[in-house]
């Protein structure tokens, strides 16, 4: 029983935590919230499903096709429905949620509202320590360390990291310092997307596939990042695991009420945010100039 | 009184061909059911009015207050589920549900200002956004006695005849909305809350050191909103005669948030606009699900929300209003468009 609440905690976490981590960038950088994050995550789990399924493409393939696609998708959807009303809040959120409404019903009316699945790129298991291990889930935990430390290396040692983590700060002196604001805002989008694709790419052969896969993810991201605080990654990281405990033990040791991991999600969300307005690791902005 | 009535008329209402059409509207819609009553149209029209409730109490909180809430439907469903539980535990019959719902509602609305009040803009608006979907958790959670996803259903109707409804539906909303009105109209002599919400929305802490207690305003529009989210809640349960989760889905409050930007944000008419223009128009061409446009209905609506955000920011209502009326410079009094001078000071409007 432990055993599983361990690696299902870190499965499920390293999910969320590549969701979270891409729905923090972007706000940090661009204060965009993007409802429609986990919208590219379900496109990108379409296509591989569409690809592998009806086309019949090697995985590989799939997945190299899918991911640009979708990452192109995202800046496209950014440069031509976000950055326009950028500047409101309520707007963004507004077009996001509509944008990943569209999403769901154009798979439903593509793909009809039935549940699909792929194979996993690795069948069998390990055993590690005399417990079983699907292979998929080692492979998430894998993709998750790389992407996490790849993130991490983009951010701080690159030219690149610089201009978005100064973008993040202020990016008015960012653009005073010749760093170009929309470029960067539109590179922040794309690796946000990017790593939702990621994260569908290694979730879609455990999670099924249907229309309304988005919402509950949604849900969960929305709780780290606000548990997290917003802008914040390392936060958003260690609100990944912290939420997938919750959720992993509520659905272990109450089964008939794995309903209630929302309820219990949320509930610790409102207290840290009783608690500490700004989230664990919260970034409060100054109020921004005009 | 009448006579005081017909110079109201007269001078501040037919000039003015914003007022005029609202007048005619509302006419219409009273002595609607003597040119058709079949049961479908009566039905369409009543859930449209009640909706206009739910979109206007939105408005009140959220635009012009400034309290985005991204999760109203908590409030349409807690009152929506509390008349549905009542009703198939206790027996309750309407006119006692539709109160305790409606308070149960309002009950919530406080009760949500403990988090909320502590949190601004998009912090705010996830938090709220969450609420309802924890409810949601709970009723799928204890399937026993809620029904889960089918929900509860056979609620007594309010009314024996769909016109019946009809009337009580229009009834309730236009008071509901003159009321809100009232509420939020910042020129008010007599009201001072319009002009404290906007107060507040505009600058808070500017608002506060001009001695407004914004903590008791904030609270208090989170109770008028769900208080009137309640109402609309509370009724659509007895019209429908049944509950369901789908009254606590995020698609419901998006509803409310997708109405109000059609129309227009921070404007009363403008909700009541985007709810008898979408709701309607996508029910009446939808004929409950069997045509294209009935299967597509939230799609039509996303994209009309993501086009209407686009080009025209500031809701339809209110573009289509700066088309036929115009301030005057000198007076500020609204004229007609195609005037070519002011109707009080004469001065020149091109």
């Amino acid at each position: 029983m432990i055993e599983q609440l361990i690696i299902l905690t870190l499965v499920t976490g390293g999910v969320y935590a590549l969701l979270a981590i891409g729905f923090s960038l972007i706000f940090g950088n661009a204060r965009v919230i993007n409802l429609a994050h986990t919208g590219f995550f379900m496109l990108a789990a379409y296509g591989l499903w569409y690809f592998i399924r009806q086309l019949g493409i090697d995985t590989v393939w799939a997945i190299l096709i899918t991911v640009p696609a979708v990452t192109i998708l995202g800046i496209l959807a950014y440069r031509y429905l976000i950055n326009t009303i950028r500047e409101h809040h309520a707007a963004v959120l507004l077009m996001t949620i509509a944008l990943a409404m569209v999403f769901q019903e154009l798979m439903q009316s593509l793909f009809s509202s039935l549940y699909w699945s792929i194979p996993p790129l690795f069948r069998g298991f390990t055993e590690i320590l005399g417990v079983p291990v699907l292979n998929q889930h080692l492979l998430v935990l894998g993709v998750v360390a790389v992407v996490i430390i790849i993130v991490w290396l983009i951010l701080s040692k690159t030219k690149l990291g610089i201009a978005l983590r100064a973008t993040a700060q202020d990016a008015e002196v960012a653009n005073l310092m010749g760093i170009s604001v929309p470029r960067t805002l539109m590179i922040t989008m794309g690796i946000a997307t990017a790593l939702a694709a990621v994260a569908a790419v290694v979730v879609a052969p455990i999670w099924t596939i249907h229309p309304t896969m988005w919402t509950p993810p949604l849900v969960m991201v929305m709780v780290i990042v606000v548990l997290g605080g917003l802008g914040s990654i390392k936060g958003s990281i260690i609100g990944a695991f912290i939420i997938a405990l919750v959720e992993v033990s509520v659905s272990l040791f109450m089964p008939s009420y794995a309903y209630l991991k929302v309820v219990f999600a949320i509930l610790a969300m409102v207290i840290v945010l009783i608690v500490r307005p700004g989230g664990l690791f919260g970034v409060i902005f100054e109020e921004e100039r005009l | 009184m009448l006579r005081r009535l017909f110079k109201d008329l007269r001078f501040s209402v037919l000039p003015v061909p914003g007022k005029v059409i609202a007048i005619v509207f509302f006419v219409f819609l009273f002595i609607f059911p003597l040119f058709t009553d079949k049961s479908y149209y009566m039905f369409v029209f009543a859930t449209s009015n009640l909706l206009v409730i739910f979109a206007v109490s939105w408005d009140l909180l959220s635009g012009y207050s400034g309290q985005v809430n991204f999760g109203h439907a908590l409030f349409f469903g807690v009152s929506a589920w509390s008349v549905g539980l009542l009703n198939k535990y206790l027996g309750w019959q309407p006119w006692a549900t539709i109160p305790v719902g409606t308070l149960i509602a309002t009950g919530v609305g406080v009760l949500t200002c403990f988090p909320a009040l502590r949190l601004r803009g998009p912090y705010l608006s996830l938090l709220t956004m969450s609420f309802p979907l924890m409810l949601i958790g709970l009723v799928m959670a204890f399937k026993k006695w809620t029904g889960g996803e089918f929900g509860i259903s056979g609620i007594p109707e309010i009314a024996a005849t769909r016109v019946g409804e009809y009337y009580i539906s229009l009834i309730v909303m236009t008071v509901s909305v003159l009321i809100m009105w009232k509420l939020t109209d910042a020129g008010s002599k007599y009201v001072r809350t319009g002009l404290i919400f906007h107060a507040i929305r505009e600058d808070e802490i500017a608002a506060r050191a001009s001695g407004i207690n914004t903590i008791r305003y904030k609270i208090l529009a989170f109770v008028i909103g769900g208080f009137f989210a309640g109402l609309a809640g509370a009724l659509y349960a007895h019209i429908l005669g049944t509950v369901s989760i789908s009254s606590l889905s995020m698609v419901m409050s998006f509803r409310a948030i997708i109405y109000v930007v059609f129309g227009g944000i921070v404007s009363i008419y403008g909700a009541v606009v985007g709810v008898y223009v979408l709701q309607t128009l996508l029910q009446l061409l939808g004929v409950g699900g069997t045509t294209w446009v009935g299967q597509n209905q939230i799609l039509i609506m996303a994209i009309i929300v993501i086009l209407v955000l686009l080009f025209m920011p500031e809701g339809v209502a209110v573009w289509v209003r700066n088309k036929i009326e115009r301030e005057c410079p000198r007076c500020k009094l609204t004229n007609a468009a195609w005037r070519k001078e002011c109707r009080a000071c004469g001065a020149n409007l091109r």
